[in-house]
């Protein structure tokens, strides 16, 4: 480690298996935090090759700051099947499920996926610690229980050029390996697992591995992967990427039912969008009784993605003798939505894509409302002064490659 | 083929613009046919596979003005529209170099490592030229005025625009002025020193003009080019993934969305003209296409000397499109790659292989190259403007091999003893050569050259006398005088013939505005 520890106290920031490497590529030396670790912001001065390399290269993303756990044994399947609201019973070995997990209220506490390593192994991801919640509610079930978060490193490796780099490291081709599925290969002789998932909506996958192989396959994979522009990549970047691929991002989309501090700061899946991933009809789950008799009313709320109008937009700042003004980097701010004189919602987070040259945002919105075509009022300041500029509620993802799912022929 | 013979309009060329034309009245509702010469759409934005596996941005290769309405209104990012950043650009010195880049602190840093003066003076040199390309942004526009027998709505938009130069302040009215009148190179005396970085700066002022940076009214042509700067965040300055063909690709797609037929290798041979009226078009093989209006997107020389009789043309407009100066000026020299070019004054760095690399050391070496072209000879050390696809843009070469653009200026057209294949070649080593006296690799790692002298722009994509813009951007054929006085609405002097190519207002690049306005003009009066 170039990084000397000078503290003896546990208190300090993390540092990732892959820092030795991430810390001496990061040009701007611009970092955030994430679930304790020190995480790169960007690695060169400005995002924009970052984030273009996502959709037109490939990007490295170091996510090892992400929540592990190992769930294992003769109840691990009927276990998860009863915390997530997913189906974990039609999970098959090697699959990979997305789901939302919820309290005895039905409201949301984290969201992450499922990965099936063998009939009663199974590995979950969350975006915060979730240990404590996860042993509680295993009682009595034939289960062990172990935190992975600092035992498996892991890397996004995303973009459409991700599979070309990865057919040129593994032992065996990634062709036939579909979205929400996971593979074990060796890169060399390091074995590696291999999901085909991601945050950014676009072909990709993210790598599993052993830490102490983790410079390793860093090296490998910019070693092969620099002739198809594999670029590190940081966060401000992914933000873009999640933002247009419609990907909730827990505590700046929603709050966590656990750390709710009034009712109206939780959310529902259905109220964030997720409804798909609840299973009514599984047997019983964490908050299944409180979610029925939701659907019976029908949620209050809905999760959405605007489109902020640009010809109004640019007439707001021509007006102020400005070019339009549009955020270079996504941003994190709740805005105000309203229709006429009335506030029907809130966006959560919002960019300026520059691949699809529309401002989009993601937005919580009265189910009324969320009907798509449904116009908007979205509160920009322009010059300091506040202004009502039309939004129209779209289809969420923004952006949504047929690359993502598809196989090659 | 199409399955009908008459339609609303037929637009004869397949380039980024007759194709915009195209897309918006295929989405007015018109039966819309778009008539290609060539086997591939896109004329001078076109992507070819001139060697195996290394797919070459044949003539423009940046898009730098693409109107963001007409992205909108066309939905071309839907259709594939993906436009990459060019971060910075380079200028290889002997020993040194300048760059510039999208990181203000790293770009102040560079420029005062040569001038501390000019570090500073390069942070108030964007915001006037943001100020200026706002002013002129609504000249460019707006349809320009007939100011000989205007209509109501030109005599509303002539007012719009004097209100518009009355809200100018007088600092912009300076500038504005000053960007009409003078050359590139005195107007950039009068803010910088350094001369890398003037002469840098300079050489959009000539790029695609038989003018040198010395020549007045180069400045304005520099001002043209800084409009892609302006509206920051919609980077309309970039490299689209896959090559300019890809974005007339987009464009196509779009029009066949809204029922545009499209028809490659359909060369037209002539417009039909019956009493003074287009109505339709014969194509060289014999076939004919009736339709209300005919649309040309060739360059004024064609579309008035060509595809139609002089005989149909009033004489003081033929006279017009004669002095309308379209003189080639440039060539492009496309190179497929083993390896990348190691530049002496930064070697091993690939970070700046990402930009732009303009050769453009001094105003002598610009001028110089000048000369040679105002003699009749190519330049022996020319003005080049490269980028390196491929590291944009790995799908553009074989993995690790990589493909290098090279707009060289200058060419011109007028060649002494004319051009030929031992010109062409020696042409090709001229450019390599001063390729390689600041990259020395270049000689050992070409694995294909590409050459197109102006004469071959003209043979093989219609550009007549090779010039890429279909008439040069000087001051006395821009906007109300583009490409004739009177005839700068899109109309022509034949009814139902309209124009809408780069040789109309606001000229050329990759913007799609003559197209869009064109169309724009034929919905209103149709």
């Amino acid at each position: 480690m170039i990084y000397e520890n000078k503290f003896t106290a546990n208190t300090q920031l993390k540092l990732s298996p892959f820092f030795e490497r991430t810390s001496k590529l990061n040009e701007s030396q611009e970092w955030r935090r994430w679930s304790g670790y020190l995480a790169a912001t960007n690695y060169e001065l400005t995002h924009e090759n970052e984030y273009f390399s996502i959709r037109t290269k490939a990007s490295l993303l170091d996510i090892t700051p992400l929540k592990k756990y190992i769930i294992e044994g003769p109840d691990a399947q009927q276990f998860l099947d009863r915390l997530v609201t997913r189906n974990i019973g039609i999970c098959k070995v090697g699959q990979v499920m997305y789901t939302p997990w919820c309290d005895e209220y039905g409201k949301v506490i984290d969201d992450g996926t499922v990965q099936r390593l063998t009939e009663n192994k199974f590995r979950i991801t969350s975006a915060e610690p979730n240990l404590d919640w996860i042993i509680t509610n295993s009682a009595g079930m034939a289960v062990t229980i172990r935190d992975d978060s600092y035992t498996t490193a892991a890397l996004a490796l995303q973009g459409p050029n991700s599979r070309a780099i990865l057919n040129v490291v593994a032992s065996d081709s990634l062709d036939s390996l579909k979205f929400f599925w996971m593979m074990e290969t060796t890169f060399g002789d390091i074995p590696v697992s291999i999901s085909r998932t991601g945050y950014t909506g676009d072909l990709g996958y993210e790598i599993w591995i052993d830490p102490k192989d983790a410079l390793e396959v860093w090296d490998l994979l910019l070693e092969k992967g620099g002739t198809f522009g594999l670029t590190p990549t940081g966060l401000q970047a992914l933000d873009i990427a999640r933002i247009e691929a419609g990907l909730i991002l827990l505590d700046v989309d929603y709050i966590s039912s656990r750390h709710a501090i009034i009712e109206t700061r939780k959310s529902s899946p259905y109220e964030l969008g997720l409804g798909w991933a609840v299973k009514l009809k599984k047997e019983d789950f964490i908050g299944k009784a409180a979610l029925v008799d939701e659907v019976s009313r029908d949620p209050k709320w809905s999760f959405v993605g605007i489109e902020i109008q640009w010809p109004e937009l640019e007439k707001h700042y021509r007006n102020a003798g400005l070019a339009p003004g549009l955020p270079c980097t996504a941003w994190r701010t709740s805005t105000p939505l309203y229709k006429g004189n009335n506030q029907v919602g809130y966006a959560t987070s919002g960019a300026w894509s520059p691949l699809l040259k529309r401002y989009i945002a993601l937005a919580h919105v009265k189910s009324e409302c969320a009907v798509e075509g449904f116009q908007l009022l979205f509160e920009l300041k322009v010059e300091h002064i506040r202004k009502l500029t039309p939004a129209k509620v779209v289809k969420t993802p923004f952006f949504d490659p047929e690359r993502k799912r598809s196989c090659p022929a | 083929m199409p399955g009908i013979k008459k339609y609303d309009a037929i637009v004869i060329g397949g380039g980024h613009n007759g194709l915009t034309a195209a897309a918006y009245l295929g989405r007015s509702g018109k039966k819309v046919l778009v008539l290609e010469r060539r086997h591939v759409l896109g004329g001078a934005a076109v992507t070819e596979e001139v060697f195996p596996g290394f797919k070459f941005t044949v003539c423009s290769y940046v898009v730098s003005l693409m109107k963001p309405n007409v992205m909108r209104e066309l939905m071309l990012p839907k259709f594939g529209l993906e436009l990459l950043p060019l971060e910075s650009t380079m200028t290889p010195l002997d020993n040194d170099y300048l760059i510039r880049t999208a990181d203000s602190d790293q770009t102040y840093r560079e420029i005062a490592r040569h001038s501390k003066k000019d570090a500073e003076t390069y942070m108030r040199f964007g915001p006037a030229m943001s100020q200026i390309g706002m002013a002129v942004r609504p000249i460019l526009e707006t349809i320009a005025p007939n100011a000989i027998r205007p209509t109501l709505s030109d005599i509303s938009a002539s007012k719009k625009l004097l209100n518009h130069f009355k809200s100018l302040s007088s600092e912009q009215f300076e500038y504005l002025t000053k960007l009409m009148t003078m050359s590139s190179a005195d107007f950039l005396d009068e803010w910088f020193e350094f001369e890398p970085l003037k002469s840098t700066m300079s050489a959009s002022g000539i790029i695609g003009t038989f003018m040198g940076p010395r020549s007045p009214g180069s400045a304005y042509v520099m001002l043209h080019h800084y409009m892609g700067d302006i509206d920051g965040a919609f980077r309309a300055w970039g490299f689209q993934r896959g090559g300019t063909g890809a974005v007339s690709m987009a464009i196509a797609r779009s029009a066949e969305h809204f029922g545009v037929d499209i028809m490659t290798e359909a060369p037209v041979a002539k417009v039909i003209v019956k009493n003074g009226c287009a109505t339709g078009v014969a194509l060289e093989n014999g076939d004919e296409y009736n339709s209300n209006i005919v649309i040309t997107a060739l360059d004024p020389k064609l579309s008035f000397l060509k595809m139609v009789d002089e005989g149909d043309l009033p004489s003081d407009f033929v006279t017009a499109i004669k002095n309308f100066r379209i003189r080639g000026s440039s060539g492009k020299v496309n190179l497929a790659l083993d390896a990348l070019p190691d530049f002496t004054c930064l070697t091993g760095d690939e970070h700046y292989l990402r930009g732009a690399i303009s050769i453009s050391p001094t105003y002598d070496h610009l001028e110089r190259a000048y000369d040679d072209a105002k003699y009749g000879n190519f330049s022996q050390a020319p003005f080049m403007d490269i980028i390196l696809p491929s590291v944009i843009d790995p799908g553009m070469a074989p993995p690790g091999k990589h493909v290098m653009s090279c707009f060289v200026q200058y060419a011109p057209y007028d060649i002494e003893g004319g051009w030929n294949d031992k010109k062409r070649e020696d042409f090709g080593d001229a450019v390599i050569n001063t390729i390689a006296r600041y990259a020395p690799n270049i000689k050992d790692i070409i694995l294909h050259r590409q050459i197109l002298t102006p004469a071959d722009l003209e043979s093989t994509f219609g550009l007549t006398e090779g010039n890429i813009f279909h008439g040069e951007l000087t001051l006395q054929q821009l906007f109300s005088l583009r490409p004739a006085v009177k005839w700068a609405d899109y109309t022509t002097p034949i009814k139902n013939y309209f124009q809408c190519g780069s040789g109309t207002h606001p000229g050329g690049g990759i913007t799609g505005s003559p197209g869009e306005m064109a169309a724009k003009k034929i919905i209103g009066i149709q």
